[in-house]
């Protein structure tokens, strides 16, 4: 290599550490030093207040219901998009996507309208005594809401990618639909949907907008951890902010670790499989794939 | 199974999503027109486009870079700058926003008090939409065939050229598929906004913080006319990416 081409290589190398520093390492640094400026005692002490407390178990259950139903309703929509043939297949693939490019802000509008004392059903289940929005149930709905699409595009993929000969054969050989799907399909997938999963529940997680729009932000009774945030810093209370801050923070780190682990685990199941194509299973992508190629 | 799928997703995402569109036109589209072009509507709109516009360009330029120094360059803690391109995407918004105000708020560590300004709007976009165009080239960079670029470089091409001529060229539909994806998070972005910008009307207030703003005071009309006009703009982008991906499959092959 030249030396001018060398000293350009460092150059473009330069800028790129450069940005993602100021942009990201710097930021992410000082709120971890922000937090612990004065101690452990005051991020500890908000965190376990029990306003605090009770985000953390309102966003455990929000993510707990939501994921595992997205699960279910992502294999099942994968094989359905992949394996089946029909009339508007196409438009509904590209609907799956639109939570990812919905604003958070007009999901939770929707929801409103859908559910809210004036809304289509709402107004049922409210004269029934149940009530949706500015309480738990809509906030479980947002959050299931925006974290629809994961597992479907985290599947979608690798289904497409294992074809359908392992199931043939166990078909032939007498296994029922459903020892097929428990059997092969499952076990095949199943770093495509643990990729989702991580995915989805990271999502969940940290859903803000969508959430906060129908939960009415009433303090220990309708507030998850970024909800928890907002209201922390709009009062003035910096240490709860920041502690539950870091407490998302950690989480996230979390997920940004167990993706790397899974695509390697992924990578690594594939190449002692018998098919020696080094396409990783998973792209390491956290966005849409509407680019996908039609099966 | 596929009436178990189609019943999720429309209970989920679509009746909802119609119902907003509906309540948008309840009153006639004169009513729909007026909600949008109301003056502080209109100024939320105007802002959160042009901003969007902004971090695409600038996306569209370090997003390449980024992803061609993770593929090309070799360095030790490569592996860990990678997983942190991902970042963004694992970080809530909110906590995203609180960063960058302990960043750039009253009495700022480096000094510069960039919060409640639009410089703080194309900052915080800049910072959630950083993975998309990276990600969206890298797989792409990592396919390219290094042979051409080899041959023009002992054929004396220098190396901007051998860039233009050669990788852009292979690059080009992924840096336009990241950059619209981009776009499309940065003009309905919120989480990361509410805190940061200070919702200044005329000023820094964006469409979504408009909408909620609208949500708050019972103003539904006015925050179904505006959510519709962010819908419409995602969908168009959603819909155009699936062509556009569609066409160059069919184009590839031949």
């Amino acid at each position: 290599m030249s030396a001018a081409s060398r000293l350009q290589r460092f150059g473009l190398r330069g800028i790129a550490l450069f940005y993602l520093t100021a942009l990201l390492v710097v930021p992410v640094g000082i709120i971890f030093w922000k937090t612990f400026e004065d101690g452990i005692g005051p991020p500890l002490e908000a965190i376990t207040s029990p306003e605090g407390l009770h985000a953390f178990w309102l966003t455990i259950l929000c993510v707990g219901i939501a994921v595992p139903l997205n699960t279910i309703f992502g294999v099942l929509t994968a094989l359905v998009l992949v394996r089946h043939k029909f009339r508007g297949k196409a438009v509904i693939n590209s609907l799956i996507d639109l939570p990812f490019a919905v604003s958070p802000v007009v999901i939770g509008l929707a929801l409103i309208l859908i559910w809210g004392q004036d809304g289509w059903f709402g107004g049922f289940l409210e004269d029934a005594g149940f009530q949706v929005i500015y309480a738990v149930p809509g906030m479980i709905l947002a959050t299931i809401f925006v974290s629809l699409p994961f597992v479907v595009r985290e599947v979608m993929p690798v289904l497409q990618e294992i074809g359908t000969d392992q199931e043939q054969a166990a078909e032939t050989l007498g296994a029922s639909p459903r020892q097929t799907f428990w059997k092969v399909t499952l076990p095949a997938i199943r770093w495509g949907v643990a990729y989702g999963v991580v995915l989805a529940t990271a999502r969940a997680l940290g859903e803000f907008g969508a959430v906060s729009v129908v939960s009415g932000k009433i303090g220990g009774q309708t507030e998850t951890l970024p909800i928890f945030v907002e209201n922390e810093y709009t009062n003035f209370n910096l240490a709860g902010a920041y502690a539950a801050a870091i407490v998302l923070a950690i989480l996230a780190l979390a997920v940004l670790f167990s993706m790397n682990m899974l695509q390697r685990r992924a990578r690594k199941s594939e190449d002692s499989g018998d098919d020696g194509d080094e396409t990783p299973v998973t792209t390491g992508v956290f966005v849409p794939h509407p680019i996908e190629k039609e099966a | 199974m596929r009436g178990i799928s189609l019943t999720w997703l429309s209970v989920i995402v679509l009746i909802p999503l119609a119902a907003v569109v509906a309540k948008s036109f309840e009153e006639g589209p004169a009513a729909f027109w007026d909600a949008i072009s109301e003056p502080e509507a209109w100024a939320a709109i105007k802002l959160t486009v042009i901003s969007s516009l902004i971090i695409v360009a600038i996306n569209a330029v370090m997003g390449t870079l980024i992803a061609w120094v993770l593929v090309r360059d070799e360095f030790r803690g490569k592996s860990i700058v990678n997983s942190l391109i991902d970042l963004p995407f694992a970080l809530p918004t909110i906590v995203a926003g609180l960063t960058l105000l302990a960043l750039y708020g009253a009495d700022s560590p480096i000094g510069l008090e960039a919060a409640y300004t639009k410089a703080a709007v194309v900052m915080a976009l800049l910072f959630v939409t950083l993975p998309f165009v990276v990600r969206a080239v890298q797989p792409v960079l990592l396919e390219v065939d290094q042979e051409m670029e080899e041959a023009a470089a002992s054929l004396g091409a220098p190396n901007h050229r051998i860039f233009r001529s050669i990788l852009l060229p292979n690059l080009t539909p992924a840096i336009i598929a990241g950059c619209a994806l981009a776009f499309a998070r940065a003009i309905g972005e919120f989480g990361s906004l509410v805190l940061l910008t200070g919702n200044i009307p005329f000023d820094t207030q964006v469409a979504s913080v408009y909408i909620f703003g609208r949500i708050e005071s019972d103003n539904v009309t006015g925050a179904a006319a505006v959510s519709v006009l962010l819908l419409l703009i995602s969908v168009a982008i959603l819909f155009a990416l699936n062509l556009f991906g569609r066409w160059r499959s069919r184009h590839e092959r031949g």
